[in-house]
């Protein structure tokens, strides 16, 4: 099996689906000859051209608002905005049409369509390149919230994301783009949206994180394993929109700990939707607080500041021992 | 019933300097020699730098930055009509014009470097910060000019984009919205014909950007923007109608991006060498130059001499950037807000508290 980075998984599985359904177009800005700002839509130009691989002038809004009248119109439009930074001007086509259409049409229209965009920090951007902003989609409703941590994972969920008869924003965490690899099979394949993903189990205590932070929360939980001092469940939640409630629930109250990992603003941050979820359903099983890992309520930093604002290992794991003390 | 056309409108293009450095006197802006050796100084001092520049990302020693290169005639042409007094909203490509406008080369470096204390552009030089989400800050610049009418103010408020960032929403709304105020605004578009890999004639299907006015009832006018002559020109104008009569006017500068998008890009992906080779022809330093020479006021040995004089400048700056300290974690957190609310006070010492343990 090919081992591969995620622009390379995340391109397999356009190119896979648009040979499969000539209905996938993909646009935004700089995708089609240019390939993207990261590559991630290398080839797909030159295979299926311009009509189904579009280079639109500079226009958020435009682009996102286009998407939802060819989603409308029967086409399974895949958008990509450059950076999430950048997301805000077509955030009002998501909340205002792409999420309500099927509602206000009563199901006779429908927003079909994929919004793909690098979010998170990591990589020594600059302003408005290292945005965590998933919340502020969450809680849209009709939105699907849809974050691989990994090749395998985003090239799956991808697919699903595009077969899927609802409007989903995919964020792709910039960071491991091209800093990992894992084995992706050739053949397409679907992983579930609104399904998280028990990673590595554990008896002690439950660690959530999606994206990036996986990573962060694997390497907590293997540095605690090797130092005999925890036995950590690390739950890749995956979907943030629909929420895995069951599996989360189920882990917790087997572990009686939970902690949860992300880079976006503490505030309002999704740590806080699993928290009250945990609260108003896990609360007997509850041996600790659930705690938080987060970025500050702060814009994100530049660059030299950037490694102050990111969670990394030590923060977790200082994290896990206050649990585990309580 | 007839048809009868109701309006037609013309747009012109100006040029005063020709590529091979002859100037139409009838057009020649009022400039005294020493004022034009400034400009040429300023605008090899602005490529020097931007070439340092890049040698310094190439290095690890700066982040991703926008290069200026090949639009140095349009950008310090532009300020150069400014006067201290007037405001400058930029985007994130005028490094000449901040330079103009008396950012120092340290500052800038210390901004592209990633530390935010590169930020802080002194109030009194009514220069914003870099605005980086294309096509936003243009609105900011028509409400600036609306304060500076109401406070009686006799200034002009110049604003910078590219062709890219007139596909943007905002781009329409400020147009109007200036030309339905009447503010003293002029929209200053360096169209360098790429927003990434996007030429010009997958941008817009427009022939010019300076049409686009038109439908806003407002001036618009091309203008060759590698001859500095002919953008100092029309920007002086614009400002003073601005400053006169509060008329906001659109400006096209036709020029080219001789360079990557940023250090991040490879245009080679896009474009063919014979076109940048075309454009490195219609080089606005080097028509300068052939000017001056022809003028008698520059040769070959003056020539080397305000390069060195360059150089030696940006070396300082260099050196002065490279011993600024790294910032403190507190930087993060001193600007959100006029006063720290209670939970920004608790994660900043969280974090030194965390910090401290790792000592």
């Amino acid at each position: 099996m090919a081992r591969l980075n995620m622009v390379d998984a995340i391109d397999q599985a356009l190119a896979q689906e648009m040979q499969r359904d000539p209905r996938v177009v993909v646009l935004g800005e700089d995708v089609g000859r240019d390939g993207g700002v990261f590559r991630v839509t290398d080839g797909l130009f030159d295979r299926y051209g311009a009509d189904r691989v579009l280079d639109t002038p500079l226009a958020e809004s435009g682009i996102v608002g286009m998407a939802i009248g060819m989603a409308i119109a029967g086409h399974r439009p895949v958008a990509e905005i450059q950076f999430s930074g950048f997301a805000y001007p077509a955030y009002d086509q998501l909340v205002s049409h792409a999420s309500r259409m099927r509602n206000r049409s009563r199901g006779e229209f429908t927003c079909p369509l994929v919004v793909r965009m690098p979010y998170g920090g990591g990589i020594r951007a600059l302003e408005h390149h290292s945005e965590s902003m998933e919340a502020i989609f969450a809680h849209v409703p009709g939105l699907k919230v849809v974050i691989p941590a990994d090749p395998y994972e985003a090239k799956g969920l991808l697919v699903s994301a595009i077969r899927d008869p609802d409007p989903v924003v995919f964020f792709e965490p910039a960071r491991v783009y091209r800093a990992v690899k894992t084995e992706v099979p050739e053949e397409p394949y679907t992983l579930p949206l609104g399904k998280a993903r028990i990673v590595r189990e554990g008896r002690d205590i439950t660690v959530l994180a999606w994206g990036a932070h996986v990573r962060t929360v694997k390497d907590a939980a293997a540095r605690l394993e090797a130092e005999k001092a925890a036995d950590v469940e690390v739950i890749d939640v995956r979907t943030l929109a629909p929420f895995d409630i069951e599996t989360v629930v189920a882990s917790v109250v087997k572990t009686g700990r939970a902690v949860v990992i992300h880079e976006a603003p503490r505030t309002c941050g999704f740590g806080a939707e699993i928290s009250a979820t945990l609260m108003e359903r896990a609360v007997l099983h509850l041996l600790a607080p659930v705690l938080r890992v987060t970025g500050f309520d702060t814009v994100p930093p530049l660059a030299k500041s950037e490694d102050y604002y990111q969670p990394d290992v030590d923060a977790v794991i200082d994290a896990i021992r206050d649990s585990l003390r309580y | 019933m007839p048809v009868r056309s109701l309006v037609s409108y013309s747009i012109d293009r100006v040029e005063v300097l020709d590529p091979q450095g002859v100037v139409d006197e009838a057009l020649m802006p009022d400039l005294d020699p020493g004022e034009i050796m400034r400009l040429y100084e300023h605008m090899v001092l602005t490529r020097r730098f931007d070439e340092r520049m890049f040698k310094l990302q190439r290095q690890g020693r700066l982040g991703t930055f926008a290069r200026v290169a090949g639009q140095e005639g349009a950008q310090v042409g532009a300020a150069f009509a400014l006067r201290p007094d007037d405001w400058l909203v930029p985007a994130f490509r005028e490094t000449g014009a901040l330079l103009w406008r008396g950012l120092s080369m340290t500052q800038i470096l210390q901004y592209w470097s990633g530390d935010e204390r590169g930020g802080a552009f002194p109030k009194e030089l009514r220069t914003l910060p870099v605005a980086i989400p294309v096509g936003t800050h243009m609105l900011h610049a028509v409400g600036i000019a609306w304060a500076m009418k109401q406070a009686g103010e006799q200034v002009a408020v110049l604003t910078f984009f590219g062709e890219g960032a007139t596909s943007e929403g905002d781009f329409s709304e400020a147009m109007n919205m200036a030309s339905v105020f009447n503010v003293p605004v002029v929209f200053f578009c360096q169209n360098n014909q790429y927003a990434i890999s996007v030429p010009y004639t997958k941008q817009t299907a427009s022939p010019t950007v300076a049409q686009k006015a038109l439908a806003y009832g407002m001036f618009g006018v091309q203008v060759d923007g590698n001859d500095v002559f002919a953008v100092y020109r029309v920007t002086k104008e614009a400002l003073e109608r601005a400053r006169t009569g509060s008329e906001p006017t659109l400006i096209e500068a036709h020029t080219y991006r001789v360079t990557d998008h940023t250090t991040s890009d490879d245009a080679r992906r896009y474009r063919t060498d014979e076109e940048v080779g075309l454009w490195r022809g219609r080089d606005p330093i080097e028509r300068l130059a052939r000017y001056l020479k022809t003028q008698g006021s520059l040769d070959e040995a003056g020539e080397a001499g305000i390069l060195a004089d360059a150089d030696q400048k940006v070396a300082e700056a260099v050196a002065a950037f490279e011993a600024i300290p790294p910032p403190g974690p507190e930087e993060i957190f001193k600007h959100v807000f006029a006063e720290m609310p209670p939970q920004l006070v608790e994660q900043q010492a969280a974090l030194m508290a965390r910090l401290a343990r790792r000592r």
